[in-house]
């Protein structure tokens, strides 16, 4: 039975999720040196197209379709008996699309780990690839039906399916690509703090609907994962300033974009699981690894430029394993967690984190091994990465004053009076 | 005829133009520049990497000037550019071969002698 009021909360949500992949683009675009900042965005826009479409075409039926405990089937494939029925209480075309928002962007995520030198081309296959070999199995052990849904793991908005999935795919990309030529040699600076606070506040807007939709209803668990969702950030955003301040003496504005993201990765699981308290608790204790992981990561030789697996890896697992402590039946209805006398729970979160990750870690191998067949991951080295990915691979760049630049015609010139009329139309 | 160069505080242009101005200077170019003199480095933290920015931002101006102009030139500069703490600047007094003014084609100390402005 279709309900009015859950599809238009649901039709809300989804357009929010959607937003948050230009969100990401701007956070991560942000972050990277001005000569990288188009090729940066389009990582994420160029997921809005690539994976949308992946989605619907197959994604959706190998993530949501009965199939097996591992992987969906083809019964849904190009959206057969996808129609307007009630899936739950909402029509079924709305459903795969909510569910495309969150596929999109968790490709999305794994561009942090390989921006300013990967081929584009090689980003576009890699993009549809994952997408179907990765995230849609990941997707169906959770939410589709599979194996760790039906063991009782407690992912209420995909803490292990998106985040601590995009963290390894991150580590293993970063890997697999090697890292960046001026890694660690020259110092590598965020050309706009701004545009990356702009997509961190942009992302937590997003994230009510990644959230608070996941309840798939406009019900009291929607409104206590609304609720939690601005909490747990919160808290996370104070214990990060906190440490800033220990550390360096100063709270930086990279930092607090960063901790936001950390606090919404780690309450992604629990939002509709725990109570706010429960909440604020567990955006606190979600900054700790994620600070330090980022720390270790910048002295090592791992170039996961952006932090992918510190902030999305590192922080859905400590959100993962939190919901295991943190889960209260009374809030939920469904299960409880260590603290309210059930600490089989934390073992489940724990094996669904490593199931998951493992998988992760695998599968992205052999998609980018795959990929690296057909097309060079990398850019030329040397030349292509000095230059900038935004001239080398899309022959644009995003910050021009237009000086030294000559028309080249490429059209025939108009007619002289017709030009004229032209000329002096801008004189006016 | 000599070249004065001064390399200041960005934040100190104004005062230092208007200063200038006081002075009866009136033909000069600035430009925007970067440099080091010494000033204890600027440390920065992005994440996990700490940077020290060595160059500092500095605003460069040229004025050319007839020999009797140099020192109060220089003494405004000097009066308006100065706050006390390391950075504050270099000024260089620099002998001049030849001066042209384009417009006219006059030479050395008629072509940095400003004119009358047109009414």
């Amino acid at each position: 039975m279709v309900q009015p009021a859950d599809t238009a909360w649901m039709l809300v949500s989804t357009a929010l999720v959607l937003l948050m992949t230009p969100a990401l683009g701007f956070f991560y675009g942000g972050l990277v040196r001005a000569k990288n900042v188009l090729n940066t965005l389009m990582m994420s826009f160029a997921a809005l197209g690539a994976v949308g479409v992946a989605w619907a075409l197959v994604g959706y039926s190998v993530a949501f379709s009965p199939g097996t405990a591992l992987v969906g089937d083809l019964s849904r494939a190009l959206l057969q008996n996808v129609g307007l029925q009630a899936q739950g209480t909402i029509p079924h075309v709305l459903f795969m699309a909510y569910q495309g928002t969150f596929a999109i962007i968790t490709a999305a995520l794994v561009s942090g780990a390989v921006v300013e030198r990967m081929q584009f081309r090689a980003y576009l296959v890699f993009l549809v690839l994952w997408t179907l070999v990765v995230y849609a199995p990941i997707a169906h052990w959770v939410w589709g039906g599979g194996w760790l849904g039906r063991l009782g793991a407690l992912d209420f908005a995909g803490g292990t399916v998106v985040h601590i999935n995009a963290g390894v795919a991150a580590a293993v990309a970063a890997l697999l690509l090697g890292e960046r030529k001026d890694y660690a040699r020259q110092a590598i600076l965020p050309h706009n703090v701004p545009f990356t606070l702009l997509g961190a506040g942009l992302l937590w807007f997003g994230w009510f609907g990644f959230n608070g939709g996941s309840a798939l209803a406009s019900n009291a668990i929607a409104a206590l994962a609304f609720v939690n969702t601005m909490l747990a950030p919160a808290a996370t955003l104070v214990a990060w300033m906190l440490l800033d301040l220990a550390r360096t003496g100063r709270v930086t504005a990279v930092g607090a974009a960063t901790a936001i993201v950390v606090g919404l990765v780690a309450v992604t699981p629990a939002a509709g699981f725990v109570g706010p308290l429960a909440a604020v608790a567990l955006g606190a204790l979600a900054a700790f690894p994620s600070y330090f992981a980022i720390l270790w990561r910048a002295r090592s030789r791992l170039d996961d430029s952006l932090d992918v697996l510190a902030a999305h890896g590192v922080g859905g697992l400590v959100g993962a394993l939190l919901t295991g402590i943190l889960a209260q039946k009374a809030w939920n209805g469904v299960a409880d967690g260590l603290l309210f006398g059930n600490p089989a729970q934390l073992g489940i979160q724990a094996l669904a984190a490593l199931a998951a990750a493992s998988y992760s870690a695998l599968g992205t191998w052999v998609v980018l091994k795959a990929v690296g067949v057909l097309v060079p991951l990398r850019a030329l080295e040397g030349r292509e990465e000095a230059l900038g990915m935004d001239v080398t691979q899309h022959g644009e760049e995003a910050y021009t004053s237009g000086e030294g630049a000559i028309l080249v015609l490429s059209e025939p010139a108009l007619p002289v009076a017709q030009s004229r009329l032209v000329a002096g139309g801008k004189q006016a | 005829m000599r070249l004065v160069v001064a390399i200041i505080r960005p934040e100190k242009l104004s005062e230092v133009l208007e200063a200038l101005f006081r002075a009866e200077v009136r033909g000069l170019t600035i430009s925007r520049v970067q440099g080091h003199g010494g000033e204890t480095e600027r440390v920065e933290t992005y994440r996990g990497t700490t940077v020290k920015m060595e160059l500092s931002d500095k605003v460069r101006l040229d004025i050319g000037v007839s020999d009797h102009f140099v020192e109060p030139t220089v003494r405004a500069i000097l009066s308006a550019a100065r706050t006390g703490s390391v950075g504050d600047g270099k000024i260089f007094v620099l002998p001049v071969e030849k001066i042209y003014r384009i417009r006219t084609g006059e030479e050395d100390e008629a072509a940095v002698t400003p004119v009358a402005p047109v009414t």
